[in-house]
């Protein structure tokens, strides 16, 4: 019986293992020189993971109906891990030359990996919210991890304590429901709620969300986003900004469909409310910002707002443009965050956009792939796939009867539009200013080109992924 | 009123009490006596439903370490918490008039409280008679194995992040190396010089 | 051969367009203008080659969008290989007429490289004019239709530093327009009542669609009647007819050789192609052909009115154009496609040769267009002299009266006339007989003006008068040739006896075996027309076979035949058989060749009055027109001013117009939408904006304040909407 619980986790156990032996490794070799060899290891080890999970099949539960391995969920780690690596390759050397590359860091976010492959795999409260602690913790650990600068130290109390409290008000909801339905099993969720349910359990329901939202950073719980994306490392922005806003939609997607499947019509409303203010706040918010790292922030509540859109149509379509939009928009993200990591000036890293003036007659191509990923960021039309991507969430509120919803997210994405654009107005209308350094290296030119790359052919077919998403979310929408 | 009401009563007042008067007692040192207090409570409460065992882990780890700590870190802090407060009372109106809506929803809420009618069915306590601390082994070390493991890898995690965080290595002391002293020999480490009379240095 | 002929310009288009920084300006032009040649050549080759037989090119596919299925195809019909050689033909003469018309400008400096683009201009057109006459379908059509817009667009506005030039652009685009929604309404009325827009499935469905209705704005109307009305509302645009005519005098700001390619032999008779390509249509919509009767002859006989008094060169031709572009609405209307198609063929070569000859003079004279300073250039220019006097005798109609010896204008214009005055009523004959003698007299005018007395205006201008160089020459004289001899060598194809008629456009007819007297006969080439018919009809309807085969079995009948008589001939082919369709009633050519002689002469008699009368006032007394101006004030200044067409349109519609978008502009983009987005833009949003900024305080306790509430809105909401 446990030989064949272990068998379905086994990648997540092998994860968890590596992440052990590398701490040891780490602290029997010399502390941190071994850092940038373990981070190498560190991605491939979960590419390989995440190649292995690629070729999983069938539905398969363990531990009694609390964790389950489908093909929704093998969806979700793949995009997990592989962006979790790519990020920890393109920034390592960001890492080293600004002397905060500890080898912890990577068994860090090894450990928060796991804990999103559990976040996505979760059947019961119990291991969802211990998925979502082990990441969180150790996210709250990467956030502070230069601890000589205030921002980080900053950024990482906050982040844990306004964490703490979410957490609080997820168990809250857990414990409401909880006590109603007598389980902690999504399955036996589902039964005892019927279609019909008691305001106790719709305010668990509520509770719950509010501590998702928090996560995914939805707005109004999206407070801590840019104090956070601010203060930590460029790198661990990256690593913020992509895969655990994946896990966490997926923890939300699973929850809802196949805890309170039966009641989409009640939270669906709290979506759709969560939905149209933060593509709002992200929209409006991010026009005063100067700092790249909290535009990013904002831009992300934004399109985490987009997302959920496709979640509040409660159909199988709308998880499907779900999953799509949050796959081209981690691509998106990890192009844009190559290009971060790489502005500095004299050797320091540099986060105002003003900076940006006239960037193209300096770095042309560059300027190009810029342009391409912030007209793709900002859905304008047609030959970009992140237009492709709120074309599937559009659809997807639309064909469920939100046509409301849809036009509202037309509008905030005119709104958001402006920022974006009035990036590319900088780099190519813009004052003559010093130029930045040419830095960045190699992984990370390679790293921006690719994906603007991909928002360019990804038009054709969006790489077959529709096909593969549209699978994930039937397995999960039954 | 049996004794067994009123000991409730008691234990539950003094519980809520406890957790008021922590949020809201000027003294942060007060506020962690409060808290106490509160564990307490709970912790009879706990006996009173006959879950013996964790009374007495809430009163060992949470009363013995971790309030004690909490008291420690307090002290040695010195936070002014006058002027959070002083910012923090700005709101203090309308976060009442949020707490008192809330409340009134919650007690909305939980007035019309009723059990789904399988809950009793579902709920996952071992059948059977059986003491405390065998029916939480059982569940933790079987039907929970996986979340019993997941907590010990968030463990690791914050030994990590407190290592990480906290753990300096400063290049600029000098440390004790015992070896190096115990084998130090006095006719390298000294130097005898025959200082002439008069001469000075 | 027919794709070929179709890409050749688009190539020499793009390449020319795109690619004349790589190759070179001189390169550039050649290889347009070399493939023009080519593209003239191989449409000679169909031209001549042609069996009657229509055939189709299928390119690719091209719209599939419910019911909506449609080809690229290429149609190659009769009408087709005309306007094709009409097109390459005058397109490739003027390209060449380019190199030396183009070679300086001033308009540009001596360092802007404006002559590939002019080529490519060109060549686009040429391609875009090429998809409009060997279209399959409406929509295709209408593809090409726009293309010839859009070129003539560009090249009206070619020197688009001069605001006039810009301004005349502008000007032909939007009143194209008007017409354009026209012929896109009548599509749209066809593909709503026949589901297709491909040719032989809308002529197919002809005869049905006779006999429905269509509810269109205010009333019930036939359905035919209101597609030919919508579609020729269409051809008024393109071929600036009265009402939609004021586009063309003020497109001549664009370089003499668009004028003589676009605004004079190809682009503006689109509308007559459209008309005559749509003719199974047109057959069964009486009132609409009395209606573009009507809009025919009082085009031709207003804008001969207006081209009396003009003296800009460019624009007396213009108004000719215009006026001859009636006459062809005429014959049209009246019933006599081909008829309509031959003045198209004959005026393409003599209007291009006289643009091209007043290009030549224009250039001549350091682009002086005044024909007041001009005079006495006949010494000058001798070639162009010529060239001009040859286009002037085709255009007025110079010929043998009753014969079939004379100039292209002379056999087509008086076949115009006879057919309005067989099928077209009397109004529009006399209208057109007071056209030909206004004709006659407006282009002597400007030869007597042009050439002959003193030498008038700028000395030095007329000092350095000079010939233009012999690339310019050249295209005159082929032009030339086909302006002498075009009418001659076609006229019985396009207007002989019916069944030459019939078997050129490869109707299907059938002849009766009746003794009649030879009314309307024009002897000659009536001989072996049993076997001729045999062979046409074969092709067609079993029916007729039969019915010629019969015919033949009975000498009588061939003998009846051979002697040929408009009352026993009828033409049977079905909507969609032929290149253009004539109802079996139709008898308005026989009719016409039975007019009564004075009807025959009458446009001669016109002509000749009109040279008289131009000797008399600009030869013999050329102090008489100002005299004349002077005492018939009003008049001279009513027809001066072109009748007030564009004040009426500027005070009924420009006006109106342009106060309407001021007040939408102002009042509705600028202060609502403007001031709505801009509120939102840069006050709301800001504003929000700062209010965001500032619910970020930093402190933790505003984002816990701010999560708490969010938590309180849910749970409001919840227990208000959710509880259930």
């Amino acid at each position: 019986m446990i030989a064949q619980d272990l068998q379905v986790i086994l990648p997540e156990i092998a994860l968890a293992v590596y992440a052990i032996v590398a701490l040891l490794a780490g602290v029997y070799t010399g502390k941190d020189k071994s850092a940038a060899m373990i981070v190498w290891i560190t991605a491939a080890v979960m590419a390989v993971i995440g190649l292995w999970i690629a070729t999983g099949s069938g539905t398969n539960a363990a531990f009694g109906g609390s964790f389950v391995d489908d093909s929704f969920a093998r969806f979700c780690k793949v995009i997990i891990l592989f962006s979790g690596a790519v990020v920890l390759v393109m920034t390592q050397d960001y890492m080293a030359r600004r002397g905060i590359l500890r080898f912890e860091y990577p068994v860090l976010v090894a450990l928060a990996t796991v804990g999103m492959m559990f976040m996505v795999s979760a059947e019961d409260l119990l291991v969802l919210y211990m998925g979502l602690e082990l990441q969180s913790l150790s996210l709250y650990v990467v956030t502070s991890l230069r601890r000589d600068s205030v921002k980080s130290t900053e950024a990482g109390l906050k982040y844990f304590i306004l964490g703490a409290l979410s957490s609080g008000m997820l168990l809250y909801g857990a414990s409401l429901t909880y006590g109603y339905t007598g389980t902690i099993l999504f399955s036996g969720i589902i039964e005892a709620a019927g279609d019909d349910v008691s305001i106790g359990l719709l305010f668990g329901l509520v509770f719950l969300i509010a501590g998702f939202a928090f996560k995914v950073s939805a707005a109004p719980f999206h407070m801590w986003t840019p104090d956070v994306y601010e203060g930590a490392p460029t790198p661990v922005t990256a690593f913020l900004s992509t895969a655990p806003k994946m896990a966490a939609l997926a923890l939300m997607a699973r929850v809802l469909h196949e805890g309170f499947g039966g009641v989409i019509s009640d939270w669906q409303q709290i979506l759709a409310f969560l939905s149209v203010l933060s593509m709002f706040v992200g929209a409006i918010a991010a026009i005063g910002q100067t700092n790249i790292k909290r535009l990013m922030a904002y831009s992300s509540i934004s399109h985490m707002g987009f997302a959920l859109m496709g979640l509040a149509a409660g159909t199988t379509f709308g998880v499907e443009a779900m999953l799509i939009y949050m796959v081209i928009y981690i691509t998106m993200n990890v192009g844009m965050f190559a290009f971060i990591l790489s502005m500095e000036k004299d050797g320091v890293p540099v986060t105002d956009i003003g900076a940006l003036h006239m960037y193209s007659k300096h770095e042309p191509l560059r300027a190009l792939a810029l342009l391409v990923l912030l007209f793709s960021l900002a859905g304008v039309a047609a030959p970009m796939l992140g237009f492709f991507g709120k074309f599937y969430v559009l659809r997807a509120a639309v064909e469920a009867g939100m046509t409301w919803l849809a036009v509202a997210g037309v509008i905030a994405a005119v709104i958001g539009a402006f920022y974006y654009i009035r990036i590319v107005y900088y780099m190519y209308f813009g004052q003559d200013r010093e130029p930045l350094d040419a830095g960045g290296g190699p992984i990370l030119w390679v790293v921006l080109m690719g994906s603007a790359l991909i928002m360019i052919v990804g038009v054709i077919n969006m790489f077959g992924m529709e096909p593969v998403a549209a699978a994930a979310a039937a397995a999960l929408v039954n | 009123m049996t004794a067994v009401v009123f000991v409730f009563y008691l234990f539950a007042v003094s519980t809520l009490l406890g957790g008021l008067m922590t949020v809201l007692s000027r003294n942060p040192v007060h506020s962690v006596l409060w808290l106490i207090l509160a564990f307490l409570s709970s912790a009879g409460l706990f006996v009173l439903l006959g879950a013996e065992f964790v009374a007495m882990l809430l009163m060992i780890v949470y009363i013995g370490a971790v309030a004690v700590l909490f008291l420690f870190v307090v002290m040695m802090l010195d936070i002014d918490f006058a002027e959070l407060k002083a910012e923090m009372a700005k709101y203090m109106p309308l976060a009442l008039l949020i707490g008192v809506v809330i409340l009134m929803q919650l007690a909305l809420a939980l007035g019309v409280w009723g059990f789904d009618a399988g809950a009793a069915e579902r709920i996952a306590a071992p059948k059977g008679d059986m003491e405390n601390t065998r029916a939480l082994g059982m569940i933790l070390y079987d039907q929970y194995f996986l979340v019993f493991q997941l907590s010990g890898l968030i463990l690791l995690v914050a030994m990590i992040g407190a290592i990480v965080l906290t753990l300096r290595h400063r290049t600029d002391i000098k440390r004790q190396d015992v070896l190096a002293q115990m084998f130090r020999d006095p006719a390298k480490a000294m130097e005898l010089k025959d200082v002439k009379p008069g001469q000075g240095l | 051969m027919a794709t070929m002929i179709l890409f050749a310009p688009l190539l020499g288009a793009l390449l020319s367009g795109f690619g004349w920084r790589l190759i070179g300006e001189t390169a550039a032009q050649w290889i347009t203008t070399g493939l023009l040649f080519l593209a003239c050549l191989l449409s000679w080759i169909v031209f001549l080659g042609f069996d009657g037989e229509t055939y189709k090119v299928v390119l690719f596919r091209w719209i599939e969008s419910g019911t909506l299925s449609t080809d690229w195809a290429i149609r190659v019909d009769r009408l087709t290989a005309i306007m094709l050689i009409v097109v390459t033909t005058v397109s490739a003469l003027v390209h060449l007429y380019s190199f030396g018309y183009m070679a300086h400008d001033e308009n540009f400096g001596h360092h802007a490289h404006y002559k590939a683009r002019f080529f490519a201009y060109l060549s686009f057109f040429t391609f875009a004019m090429l998809m409009l006459v060997t279209a399959d379908n409406l929509v295709q059509m209408f593809f090409g239709w726009e293309g010839v817009g859009v070129a003539s667009y560009l090249l009206i506005g070619f020197y688009y530093k001069k605001p006039s030039a810009n301004a005349a652009a502008i000007k032909a685009f939007v009143v194209n327009r008007v017409g354009d929604f026209g012929f896109a309404l009548g599509i749209f009325a066809i593909f709503f009542l026949v589901d297709s827009i491909n040719f032989d499935d809308v002529f197919n469905a002809v005869p049905d669609m006779a006999q429905t209705n269509l509810t269109f704005l205010w009333g019930e109307w036939n359905s035919v009647e209101l597609i030919a009305f919508l579609l020729f509302v269409g051809a008024m645009g393109k071929s600036a007819q009265l009402f939609l005519h004021t586009w063309l005098p003020d497109a001549m700001e664009g370089p003499t050789p668009v004028s003589a390619l676009i605004h004079a032999a190809t682009m503006v008779t689109a509308g007559v192609f459209l008309v005559c390509r749509m003719s199974p249509l047109i057959e069964y919509a009486p009132h609409a052909k009395e209606f573009i009767v009507f809009i025919g002859a009082t085009t031709a006989f207003f804008a001969a009115t207006v081209g009396l008094v003009q003296n800009d060169i460019k624009r007396v031709i213009a108004y000719s154009t215009c006026s001859q572009l009636g006459y062809m609405f005429v014959a049209a209307g009246s019933g006599v496609y081909s008829v309509a198609m031959f003045h198209l063929f004959t005026h393409a070569f003599f209007k291009a040769m006289l643009f091209l000859g007043a290009g030549s003079v224009i250039h001549a004279m350091h682009h002086e267009q005044d024909m007041r300073n001009y005079g006495g250039l006949r010494k000058k220019i001798p070639l162009t002299f010529a060239a001009m006097l040859i286009g002037t005798l085709a255009i007025t109609g110079v010929g043998i009266p009753l014969t079939y010896i004379g100039f292209a204008g002379f056999l087509s214009k008086d076949a115009v006339i006879e057919s309005a005055f067989a099928g077209g009523g009397h109004y529009a004959f006399w209208m057109l007989v007071i056209a030909a003698f206004m004709t006659s007299f407006y282009s002597w005018r400007l030869m007597f003006l042009t050439f002959f007395g003193k030498p008038r205006g700028d000395h030095h201008a007329h000092e350095h008068a000079h010939e233009s160089p012999t690339v310019m020459l050249v295209p005159l004289g082929v032009l030339a040739l086909g302006a002498v001899f075009s009418g001659m060598i076609w006229h019985n194809s396009f207007f002989g006896k019916e069944e030459s008629v019939a078997k050129f456009f490869s109707i299907p007819y059938e002849t009766g075996a009746h003794e009649d007297a030879a009314a309307g006969d024009h002897a000659a080439t009536a001989t072996g027309a049993a076997h001729v018919a045999e062979g046409t009809a074969s092709e067609s309807t079993e029916a007729a076979t039969e019915e010629v085969l019969a015919s033949e079995a009975a000498p009588a009948a061939v003998a009846d035949v051979a002697e040929g008589g408009h009352g026993d001939f009828a033409f049977t082919g079905l909507p969609g058989q032929g290149a253009i369709h004539f109802a079996p009633e139709n008898h308005v050519i026989a009719e016409a060749h039975a007019a009564p002689k004075w009807v025959k002469v009458s446009p001669f008699i016109a002509m000749v009055l009109g040279l008289l009368l131009a000797i008399q006032f600009y030869l013999v007394r050329p102090d008489w027109p100002a005299k004349l101006a002077k005492q018939q004030r009003p008049l001279y200044l009513f027809l001066l001013n072109k009748w007030y067409f564009d004040e009426i349109y500027n005070f009924l519609f420009v006006q109106p117009a342009m106060a309407l978008g001021r007040f939408l502009w102002k009042r509705g983009d600028g202060g609502v939408i403007d001031g709505g987005i801009n509120g939102v833009a840069m006050g709301i949003v800001p504003l929000l904006t700062r209010l965001a900024g500032k619910a970020q305080s930093g402190y933790i306790f505003s984002y816990v304040f701010a999560m708490v509430l969010g938590v309180l809105v849910l749970l409001t909401w919840v227990t208000l909407g959710g509880a259930n």
